[in-house]
């Protein structure tokens, strides 16, 4: 492996470890449940899921440790 | 790269590191070449420690003896629960692949879950029982630390979290009532949301003595809620659900807000943000209420994103810190108020004080709560629980070491000179030179000034909490990498701006669970106001919530006696009996399911923290020394106050009134908090002997067994008990 390629690689462990972090990977993995158990019905949009995941997280507060 | 969570599909781990070869239960030679060196590095650590008497040490011993012991613990005693005890079954679905919603249950990647598991368990609390408990020296609390998150606390973390996987991510509290009882579990219920008001108040309380009387820190802490309200905005409205991009840009904007501190201190707005304590206290309460009933997108789940960021990117540089300028041990191994009980800080003999101090990074019993939250939602293999439960503590537990030395590198006169109550060292340099050395330290009131000037702050003098000491710990050995002493105040400002952003996060957070506890409780009373979406019960929760830990800040922020001298002990109890309640669970479980053999496990932590809250608790209750008994506090300034005497280190007659109150208000609560803790282990040795004495297993609640469809490549051995690596 060249640096290049491991520096590219490292960039993209990086960035998918922080996608998945931060939970903004979530989106992409609700869409492609919808196409799969629901394929007639559009996917939402980015906007609109987060408004759906807002409210959800309205309502599910998570304990944070001291 | 998303990762699809199909059962047949792998989860994406291209660029990870290549995941040792595992299976056999027999270690090769180089494994156990391997081990050998770690244990013995380890132990040259411990024997450094051990035989250093009078000379100085590196600080890089404490890191290498900790170190060796977690990777030994980790290898060895966490394998051993893992299969022996609590025997998971990785052909066994987990309840994130069975109840698989794409919401609240999801197979998560292990890595990923650890990251988040421990953004949620680590915060302020390892960071700041190590800065109290230095006093008794070093060495007392590294062993604590090292020896209790081995064999209690992360025993205690992956424990609940297994416990509650196996039953669908169930709550402790839930927990409690199944499996021990209705009284058990109420009694368990009211302990948790209790002991979450204590806890709220002295986090607030440690922010408030950061904060007072420093212009600097006011307007950068403060700057965090525009930050987050801007980061909130651009995330849900501009740019929805990129977070990456938002948190890297807050976290340039909080950089910002530091030096902008710098800026402000100098100029004529520092008058606006120099506040006093009873002013950051309304500041504060009023800020945790409109952050609890405001929407999450706007400050609560920014602040979040922030707060996690500068969390992992500060701990790892103050680990790179240590080892780079590896500082030297000024603090005694084992110092005189140990045996004498009378140190400054807080009072107490080590046997249980020191127990009681450090509680966070060695036991901590709120992280039962993360560990029965959303965490059990989302573990992917039943095994994972012991890399997320026992790994993600003994990574908080490595954070309270560097807390500690930290601490132990300061000078002691300074960290005297920092921690005693201001009622002891007044408020002039000469004053608290004095002071220090009637303690038996020393320090010239000139070092002193010298010392709040390196650091841009008006006085170090009485800043108590740990957070300024830390602060003043962290600066010193940053600016030995980074930057020299030019930086040393910004490192310092970035210190109390890290504490203070950790600390509002679990505030905000706190007061909305804190909340949500009591919506229910109130419900089962009254309909209306259980209701979720019902605005004036929010209201009245939210205020109700923010107004009892508002109450013990308050009264933290006036004491005449110094409120974390007064209020840490109780912090202290309450989280220790909170782990009791949760290792009682979880040996309850495991004599109920036939383990008996193994119940020692948790049995033997369990035995420990009821041993130490209760000589602590009892202490605290009948003492006959004021400084230690509450009760007997409150005795001598009520005799005081009717032979009209104002007796130090309060000032005036209002001052004796408010002791006598605090005094019996900090007894009332210890008390009950025994009762409760007392009724729940009660009501778990009524079941326990049931389940003895019955020829079959009392029935528990665990779900029934379904076939895991998801096959990970790591496990693609005969073996189903692969020994995650961290």
């Amino acid at each position: 492996m060249t640096v290049r390629q491991r520096a590219g690689a490292v960039y993209r462990y990086l960035r998918w470890y922080l996608r998945e972090l931060t939970g903004e990977a979530e989106y992409d993995r609700y869409c492609e449940r919808r196409r799969d158990h629901h394929p007639h019905d559009p996917v939402p949009t980015r906007r609109e899921y987060e408004v759906l995941r807002t409210r959800h997280r309205e309502t599910h507060p998570q304990s944070r440790c001291c | 790269m998303s990762a699809s969570a199909m059962p047949e599909s792998a989860l994406p781990a291209p660029e990870g590191p290549p995941e040792p070869p595992s299976g056999s239960s027999r270690m090769s030679p180089r494994s156990i070449l391997l081990w050998t060196t770690v244990a013995l590095v380890g132990a040259v650590g411990w024997g450094v420690l051990a035989l250093s008497r009078g000379e100085e040490i590196s600080a890089v011993w404490l890191v290498v003896a900790a170190l060796g012991s977690y990777a030994i613990a980790y290898r060895f005693y966490s394998r051993f629960v893992v299969r022996r005890v609590l025997k998971p079954d990785d052909r066994r679905a987990t309840p994130a692949e069975r109840l698989e919603d794409g919401v609240d249950f999801q197979p998560t990647d292990r890595r990923v879950l650890l990251g988040h598991h421990f953004a949620a368990i680590a915060g302020a609390g390892p960071l700041v029982g190590p800065v109290l408990a230095a006093q008794m020296g070093y060495l007392p609390g590294t062993l604590w630390i090292v020896a209790g998150v081995i064999f209690a606390g992360a025993v205690q973390d992956m424990v609940v979290l297994f416990l509650s996987m196996r039953r669908d991510g169930k709550s402790l509290g839930q927990m409690a009532r199944d499996e021990i009882g209705k009284a058990g579990g109420a009694a368990a219920l009211i302990a948790v949301f209790a002991i979450m008001i204590i806890l709220l108040g002295v986090l607030a309380l440690v922010v408030v003595n950061a904060l007072a009387h420093s212009p600097w820190g006011t307007f950068s802490v403060a700057m965090t809620i525009p930050i987050a309200l801007f980061m909130g905005f651009w995330m849900h409205v501009v740019r929805p659900g990129r977070v990456v991009e938002t948190s890297l840009i807050g976290v340039a904007l909080l950089l910002l807000a530091i030096v902008g501190g710098s800026w402000i201190q100098n100029s004529s707005l520092a008058d606006t943000f120099t506040l006093s304590p009873t002013t950051l206290v309304f500041c504060l309460v009023g800020y945790g209420f409109v952050a609890s009933v405001l929407p999450v997108w706007m400050l609560l789940a920014p602040r979040d994103y922030l707060s996690t960021f500068m969390k992992i990117g500060t701990i790892a540089l103050l680990a790179v810190g240590v080892i780079v300028a590896a500082p030297v041990m000024r603090a005694e191994a084992v110092s005189d108020f140990a045996s004498s009980g009378a140190g400054p800080v807080f009072a107490g003999s080590l046997f249980p004080f020191l127990f009681i101090t450090i509680a966070c990074g060695a036991l901590s019993g709120f992280h039962a709560l993360v560990a029965s939250g959303t965490t059990p939602k989302l573990i992917q293999k039943e095994s994972q629980v012991r890399m997320i439960g026992y790994g993600a503590m003994l990574m908080e537990s490595f954070v309270a070491i560097m807390a500690l030395i930290a601490a132990a590198t300061l000078e002691p006169g300074l960290y005297y000179a920092m921690n005693a109550p201001a009622g002891l060292l007044g408020t002039t340099a000469e004053s608290a030179s004095q002071a220090v050395a009637g303690l038996g330290f020393t320090i010239t009131p000139d070092q002193l000034t010298q010392a709040a000037k390196a650091v841009e702050e008006q006085t170090l003098i009485a800043r108590s909490g740990g957070a300024p000491t830390l602060a003043v710990g962290m600066s010193e050995i940053f600016s030995g990498v980074f930057g020299g002493t030019a930086l040393k105040a910004f490192w310092y400002h970035f210190a109390i701006m890290f504490e203070a952003l950790f600390i509002l996060t679990t505030v905000d957070a706190g007061t909305r669970v804190g909340r949500f506890m009591l919506q229910d409780m109130l419900g089962n009373v009254w309909k209306p106001i259980g209701r979720v979406n019902w605005k004036p019960g929010i209201w009245l929760c939210s205020g109700i919530v923010v107004a009892a830990w508002g109450y013990f800040l308050y009264t933290g922020a006036t004491d005449p006696l110094g409120g974390i001298n007064q209020l840490f002990p109780l912090f202290g109890i309450a989280n220790q009996l909170l782990a009791a309640v949760a290792l009682t669970v979880c040996t309850t479980v495991l004599i109920k399911s036939g383990r008996l053999r193994w119940a020692w496990v948790t049995g033997v932590p369990l035995a420990w923290v009821v041993a130490i809250t209760f000589t602590a608790g009892w202490q605290k209750i009948f003492s006959d020394d004021p400084r230690v008994g509450f009760f007997a506090q409150r005795a001598k300034y009520a005799d005081g106050i009717d032979a009209g005497q104002v007796i130090a280190p309060a000032k005036s007659l209002d001052d004796m009134h408010t002791v006598v109150t605090n005094s019996t208000v900090d007894g009332v609560l210890i008390a009950l908090f025994l009762l409760l803790v007392t009724v729940v282990i009660a009501n778990a040795a009524v079941v326990c002997v049931r389940a003895v004495r019955s020829p079959d297993p009392l029935p528990t609640t665990e779900a029934p067994y379904v076939e895991s469809r998801i096959q990970l490549p790591e496990q693609a051995s005969a073996e189903p008990l692969v020994g995650t690596r961290s």
